[in-house]
């Protein structure tokens, strides 16, 4: 970077910030002139909506955490507070619970974009990296943020998880309680839940949301193409088939949030509940340590998993099944021994592949939901299968595909 | 209509909207900090039951979190506030705060009951009654008020301050009606009533 | 950018579609076919009627804890002299959180278990579940109470409205278990007409910014060749 770069202001108040923060040069390397590539399509747009819900997340939560008590007397109650007498104090309330469920949603969307376009792939394995451990932290988030509530279902779906760490060999048990605070899910657990949620994960989020689009700034934006738009560029160093970040993606991504937060607030003021998905029925009353919920069932976006970890019928091997469901997504980088980025250019292999991915992941997902007996636990096992096929049979399914040729410059129809 | 005009327009209809969509945005966050409709419950009026009150005594009642003193004046101890006239820094409650209807020398509707405010108005203290006529610790000149043991300001029988005390007006009287004889609500002026 | 609008059609059919089907069957006790009801938590006479004949028969036993008697005359707009009169039959005030004279400790011990809050009931059974119980009630002399329930067996709950069933038409008492059932689904959610209502709003809103952005945005990008 040149010492001391052109400022982009003619205010003379924005010149004495320049001349003391990096305004201009910020704006200028990641807003003005920072170029992607301008065939974007609809799967890019699942990055800045993540950003969209966690500022809406932080928002909410933060008005939420004035009103709502983390004890085991109060915390029901302070929730039915929240909703009835503080003014305004049920859309708050909805809009948390259902940006927690659309959070998912996208950053599931999200995940699948790279895996459609190889944005996981060199040199972009470490913002690919630095998203998994979002990943993890948003999952710690929504675990302990669905204690809180201290409902029939936050309390037992709370006992299921903390009680896999049991299967840890030797320090199971100690780190069960160490983990809870003491010898069953209490007031103690609930409150440090809270601390968890409130301050340490979104911390956490925040640092790694700026690590990771640091990390992709850097490299530059991947494309439905997959191919490097940095190799041409034109007189002045711009790549050509780039378009400056803002004014054109800011006024395109402007309209795709917007057409999100239709569907978010329709979903707000219309279905909060979703039918039990997003706002459990068992939820609707105070958590009774003698009274277990008939289905106990964790929130939609786990239930993959949770299908994973039943699937098995060993308990404490479910478990290792479970962790490495989720870890396998890391390796991916490695695990794909395709040159070619993008789907549209890669092998019948992949596509089928990944066409029996989203499947078992989907119908995994709805195994999750149903209570494992009968006909669902076979077919919890095959997708379990398909499941972990997809990751470790991968070296071999992409080394010999047979690709399309790449294009030099990026597809663009207008 | 030219580029460069359709590009204006847009962006100022945009950003307009933007706007004015933000401000319907945070709304509902900004009147979220209110009172809630636990904290309105609570802070209601309340009512106060006079009629086991006798002459000359005071019941002290809180609401919304402050003192409230009401007494029961006999007679005799209405009489004596004539002779304190002279005396009081705000004989007619110019400086002090009270509804219209407490603007007299009695500071109230019925003239045996007072209820003030059992807050010194110099620096917050709750005064102490002090009804009797020249009781020893009060010294001879005493008629009968209201005495505040953090820095001495002084009271009389209608909440009203002394001259050459450090208060500097008489004790507040708060919005307060009688729904009848025995019943006081405190909270509400004639006239008003909550839903 | 039409493939994208289809997508997106796509999506919000498969949440409004999966919410249909969902809501149908997310309570477990629905084995028993219930045929569903209709209620109405706009209808504010039903309200009334539901609130009076909570608190004329229910109220004794279950207490609506997570409510306030000033607030449901404000929402259902009963005056203060009519709350006093017809639904407050204690020395409570409007202030005052509509609780049930009887303790958890004497609810334990005449029935085994206290008779449960129910300002929640519905949203953790739904209004038919609610609506069927109260039909369902049948004279069994093996029971403590004299009745039992086809829809919760060995239920400790008395037929409390057994009188009423034998003096009312069929159609009369079916409206007054609708009407109660209306009242606690109101109870249960209370701002449900003022979260829709406003959501018109919000969504109307969204959709004339989304006309502003999107001609903006075709206007930026006209230059990209």
């Amino acid at each position: 970077m040149s010492e001391k770069e052109e400022s982009i202001f003619t205010n003379p108040f924005l010149r004495w910030i320049d001349d003391r923060f990096p305004l201009s040069s910020l704006i200028k390397d990641h807003a003005t002139e920072y170029y992607a590539s301008k065939n974007f399509n609809i799967w890019y747009i699942f990055g800045v909506l993540s950003m969209v819900v966690l500022v809406i997340m932080i928002l909410t939560g933060f008005f939420l955490t004035m009103n709502y008590k983390p004890s085991a007397k109060d915390a029901f109650d302070s929730v039915e507070y929240i909703m009835r007498s503080v003014e305004w104090g049920w859309l708050i309330r909805y809009m948390h619970s259902t940006g927690a469920s659309f959070f998912f949603i996208v950053v599931y969307l999200h995940m699948f974009r790279a895996m459609l376009y190889g944005s996981y792939k060199k040199p972009r394995e470490l913002i690919w990296i630095l998203g998994m451990l979002l990943y993890f932290c948003l999952m710690a988030e929504a675990f302990f943020g669905y204690l809180l509530p201290w409902g029939n279902m936050s309390y037992w779906a709370g006992q299921v998880i903390v009680n896999l760490f049991g299967y840890i060999p030797f320090i199971g048990d100690t780190l069960t309680e160490w983990i809870r605070g003491d010898y069953f899910i209490s007031d103690i657990t609930l409150n440090r839940f809270f601390a968890f949620h409130v301050i340490l994960l979104p911390l956490a989020i925040i640092g790694l949301v700026v690590a990771h689009i640091l990390a992709l700034h850097h490299v530059g934006s991947n494309n439905p193409d997959g191919i490097e738009i940095k190799e041409y560029k034109d007189e002045s160093g711009k790549p050509i088939d780039g378009v400056a970040f803002h004014p054109f993606h800011t006024s395109k991504d402007l309209v795709w949030i917007t057409v999100f937060l239709i569907v978010y607030f329709a979903a707000v003021f219309y279905a909060p509940e979703m039918g039990g998905l997003f706002l459990e029925v068992d939820n609707f009353e105070p958590a009774d340590p003698l009274k277990t919920p008939e289905h106990i069932v964790p929130s939609w976006y786990f239930t993959p998993y949770y299908a994973i970890l039943r699937a098995v019928p060993n308990a404490a091997l479910g478990a290792v099944f479970l962790v490495l469901a989720v870890l396998l997504f890391v390796f991916l980088p490695w695990l794909d021994r395709c040159p070619v980025k993008s789907i549209r250019y890669r092998g019948w292999q992949y596509k089928l592949a990944l066409y029996i991915f989203v499947i078992s992941f989907l119908a995994l997902g709805y195994l999750g939901m149903q209570p494992a007996t009968g006909v669902y636990v076979l077919l919890a096992r095959i997708f379990t299968i398909t499941y972990f096929g997809f990751f470790l049979l991968m070296p071999f399914y992409t080394r010999y595909e047979k690709t399309k040729p790449v294009p030099e410059r990026v597809v663009y129809k207008k | 209509m030219s580029k460069l005009d359709r590009r204006k327009f847009l962006s100022v209809a945009t950003s307009v909207t933007s706007v004015i969509g933000g401000i319907f945005a945070i709304t509902p966050f900004i009147l979220s900090f209110q009172p809630s409709k636990k904290a309105k419950a609570l802070g209601a009026a309340i009512k106060v039951d006079l009629s086991s009150l006798e002459v000359g005594s005071i019941i002290k009642v809180i609401y919304r979190g402050t003192p409230y003193y009401v007494v029961h004046r006999s007679e005799d101890m209405i009489e004596r506030l004539k002779s304190s006239e002279n005396d009081l820094r705000d004989p007619d409650s110019d400086l002090s705060v009270q509804p219209n209807f407490a603007k007299n020398e009695l500071r109230s509707m019925k003239p045996k009951y007072l209820v003030v405010e059992g807050v010194c108005t110099h620096l917050g203290c709750a005064p102490i009654e002090k009804f009797s006529v020249a009781p020893a610790d009060m010294g001879p000149d005493w008629n009968g008020g209201f005495y505040c043991p953090c820095h001495g300001s002084k009271f009389d029988l209608s909440g009203r301050v002394y001259s050459g005390v450090p208060a500097p007006s008489n004790l507040r009287v708060p919005p307060h009606r009688f729904e009848n004889d025995s019943i006081l609500v405190v909270g509400e002026n004639p006239g008003e009533a909550d839903v | 950018m039409t493939l994208s609008i289809k997508k997106l059609l796509l999506l919000c059919t498969l949440l409004l579609v999966s919410d249909l089907v969902f809501s149908a069957s997310s309570s477990s006790d629905n084995e028993m076919n219930m045929k569903p009801i209709s209620i109405d938590v706009s209808d504010k006479k039903s309200l009334q009627r539901g609130a009076r004949n909570f608190f004329n028969y229910c109220a004794g036993c279950h207490s609506l804890k997570y409510m306030r008697y000033g607030e449901i005359a404000e929402d259902l707009n009963i005056s203060e002299e009519q709350l006093l009169n017809n639904l407050i039959f204690s020395n409570q005030t409007p202030q005052d959180i509509v609780t049930t004279n009887m303790s958890k400790a004497d609810g334990d011990r005449w029935f085994g278990k206290a008779p449960p809050d129910l300002t929640l009931v519905t949203r953790r059974k739904n209004p038919d579940y609610v609506y069927q119980f109260l039909k369902s009630f049948f004279q069994d002399d093996k029971s403590p109470t004299g009745v039992n329930n086809k829809i919760k067996d060995a239920t400790s709950m008395p037929h409390v409205l057994w009188l009423l069933e034998e003096e009312m038409t069929p159609a009369n008492y079916d409206q007054f278990l609708l009407d109660i059932v209306t009242f606690l689904e109101y109870a249960g959610d209370p701002t449900q007409e003022k979260r829709k209502s406003l959501g018109l709003w919000v969504l109307s809103f969204l959709f004339l910014f989304l006309v502003f952005s999107y001609a903006l945005y075709k206007d930026i990008w006209r230059e990209v060749k």
